[in-house]
């Protein structure tokens, strides 16, 4: 009943290397445009593209690895994807970016509360929202009294 | 030299047991304590959760309190190890082998109370050495020029990524990448500004504390997140902690060998703790009369890699205080957050600011002696916070991190860094790559190039000084060995595995 995952233990050094070949690859590229200089004088280039350089080897190295892995039997991943869980994380820290910066510092607090608390199967709305209450009480007397945190409790811009 | 070191330390105890820092050891002790408790949670979350408080401290209680936090959550995952079978720091994954199956049996409280014992016997031994061995290192940085610098810290470079957990390549790729996050921002030599793509928030580089909070933070939220089940139901009291004679008697040698293997580990730079737990495990196991007590509750399996990975970490401490070099990623932390403070580790730490060294070395056993006289009476307490279940538990932390980085510069901008950081992190994670070299390299980075190029500028280009200055050319070669008996390795699986499937 449950799809093949996307990565297995044949297939991860694949991406794992060609990842790190990509990154590799990139520095190479971006750092090729700073001044490379000599090694009496180095310029700013030197050392991005001797990293890069380094770690694309390492990328393929990794991936000539994963071919002795292939023929490792193909098990599946035992955790399934909990794509709603990484989403609310990833949205309710997010969020606290954005409301930090238009709506003050109690409506970011319940935002990042609330919105990730939801990511949790055995979360439900109404847990999720008293936590969130129950969160802003504490930032409000640990970090805009105690510690005076710079961010007005609630205000535009 | 010895004398001299003594009367220091004498009155590094005057300053750690002043009142105020006093007060705010026994506070990261116990935050540390208690976060290191929390599943999930280790000690380099603890520490870059409560780094940013630090920030309006002066510098002497900062560290001290910073130290206390990291000795608290190392006590406390032993903790979380034992009675729910949760390795919530990577060295204790080994401490459940024994620790849970004699929880079980209903001797956790044993356990729990010989983990302590062991920790506390081998804290101090580590003490000791540090106390020693810290001056006599000293004289020798001092002969320091930047070939042996660079020589010593890619030492610690490949030594961090082999011999971290996983393939030694993907460990030595996140050393690398995590170079490279460390070469974000301004040059400090010519001034040009590098892989800031326009963003003046990115010339000061990448912020310590959203890279750690991202990687070690975010990145175990997203992968625990529903997967993370905190089972178990242990009640524990006082009196179930105090060992027996028996037991006592069949803990002592494991703890001294347990001992010895954490500080001769703790001396080599770069070989983290998960894998000094695991060779103290194996080495008991080795020499034990009845391997195969082990894994169903043998008390030596607790205690063993229990003091190894307390010793190896105080031991630790020397090269990160007196050569600036931090042995692993918890060390490298510490060492930023020495760098924020504006104190740079080194040779000279120990005689311009004798204050700091000193008394950190008096707050550490300060630190261990709380610890005990914390954990005794609190262990209901920690039992209970034990089970915190995650759902509460996460969103809480996510706020904690979202406000800490925050206060760290007043910048929203660092939150979306630990944004981007987190899942990276769980990118890296899902492709089984470890990363905590990442943060090692992180902060070694900038000093590694910086080194690399003083030494080619005073050899005028001339990589050969590299391997002219004898202790520079040693580093090197343990360096080679070390790449050597990797790719040897490597090779040789490659052969088997052909071998044993011609297909």
């Amino acid at each position: 009943m449950q799809a093949r995952p996307f990565l297995t233990e044949a297939n991860r050094d694949y991406y794992a290397g060609a990842l790190m070949l990509a990154i590799g690859a990139a520095t190479v590229w971006q750092g090729a445009g700073y001044r490379f200089g000599s090694l009496t004088r180095m310029g700013p280039g030197f050392f991005p593209v001797a990293l890069g350089a380094l770690l694309a080897v390492l990328g393929i190295a990794i991936a000539i690895g994963a071919v002795r892995k292939r023929n490792a039997v193909d098990a599946l991943d035992a955790a399934p994807a909990e794509w709603r869980a990484w989403a609310c994380i990833l949205i309710g820290v997010g969020s606290f970016v954005v409301l930090g910066k238009y709506g003050g510092l109690l409506p970011a607090t319940f935002a990042i509360v609330f919105i990730s608390a939801l990511g949790d199967r055995d979360n439900t709305p109404r847990s999720a929202f008293v936590l969130a209450v129950a969160m802003c009480a504490v930032c409000v007397v640990v970090f805009w009294w105690l510690l005076q945190i710079r961010l007005p409790l609630v205000g535009w811009g | 030299m010895i004398e001299q070191s003594l009367h220091a330390l004498w009155q590094g105890f005057g300053v750690a047991v002043e009142p105020h820092n006093l007060l705010w050891v026994l506070f990261g002790v116990f935050v540390g304590n208690l976060i290191g408790v929390l599943p999930g949670m280790g000690p380099l979350s603890a520490i870059s959760i409560l780094l940013p408080l630090t920030y309006a401290m002066a510098p002497v209680p900062a560290i001290l309190m910073l130290a206390g936090i990291f000795y608290g959550s190392q006590y406390g995952g032993a903790i979380g190890a034992i009675l729910l079978n949760l390795p919530c720091h990577p060295p204790h994954a080994v401490t459940c082998l024994d620790g849970y199956p004699l929880t079980q049996q209903g001797k956790g409280g044993t356990a729990l109370g010989v983990t302590m014992i062991a920790s506390f016997f081998a804290a101090s031994v580590g003490i000791v050495v540090m106390i020693f061995a810290s001056p006599l290192l000293v004289q020798i940085a001092f002969k320091f020029g930047p070939a042996e610098l660079f020589s010593i810290m890619l030492l610690g470079l490949i030594a961090g990524g082999t011999m971290s957990s996983g393939a030694p390549v993907k460990g030595v790729a996140m050393a690398v990448v995590g170079m490279l996050l460390g070469v974000v921002g301004t040059d400090p030599n010519t001034g040009a500004s590098r892989f800031t793509y326009g963003m003046t928030t990115l010339a000061d580089g990448v912020q310590l504390v959203a890279l750690a909070l991202g990687l070690f933070g975010v990145t175990e939220f997203l992968r625990n997140v529903n997967r993370l089940k905190v089972t178990g139901n242990a009640t524990i009291g006082m009196r179930d902690m105090l060992p027996t004679g028996a037991e006592l008697k069949r803990a002592f040698w494991p703890i001294v060998r347990g001992t010895s293997i954490g500080t001769l580990f703790g001396a080599m730079p770069g070989t983290g703790p998960t894998i000094t737990t695991f060779i103290a495990y194996a080495f008991e196991k080795r020499i034990a009369k009845n391997p195969a007590a082990f894994g169903r509750g043998e008390i030596a399996g607790v205690a063993a890699p229990e003091a190894a990975s307390h010793s190896k970490t105080q031991v630790d401490f020397i090269p990160t205080m007196s050569l600036g070099i931090p042995g692993d990623p918890v060390m490298a932390l510490l060492l930023g957050a020495l760098l924020i403070h504006g104190i740079q580790p080194g040779p000279a730490l120990i005689t311009q600011h004798a204050d700091i060294f000193w008394g950190l070395i008096a707050s550490f056993w300060i630190g261990n002696v709380l610890l005990v006289l914390l954990n005794v009476p609190l262990i209901g307490l920690w039992v209970k916070v034990l089970q915190v279940p995650y759902r509460y538990l996460y969103p809480a932390a996510l706020f904690f991190i979202a406000v800490g980085v925050y206060s760290t510069n007043n910048s929203l901008f660092e939150v979306s860094e630990v944004l981007v950081f987190g899942v990276m992190g769980a990118v890296f994670v899902a492709l089984k790559f470890p990363v905590a070299p990442i943060l090692l390299g992180y902060v070694l980075g900038p000093l590694v190039e910086e080194n690399f190029r003083r030494a080619m500028f005073l050899s005028q280009g001339d990589p050969i000084v590299l391997v002219q200055h004898p202790i520079s050319a040693a580093f090197l070669g343990v360096s080679a060995l070390l790449i050597g008996v990797q790719v040897y390795v490597a090779f040789r699986g490659l052969r088997a595995s052909a071998a044993v499937s011609p297909t």
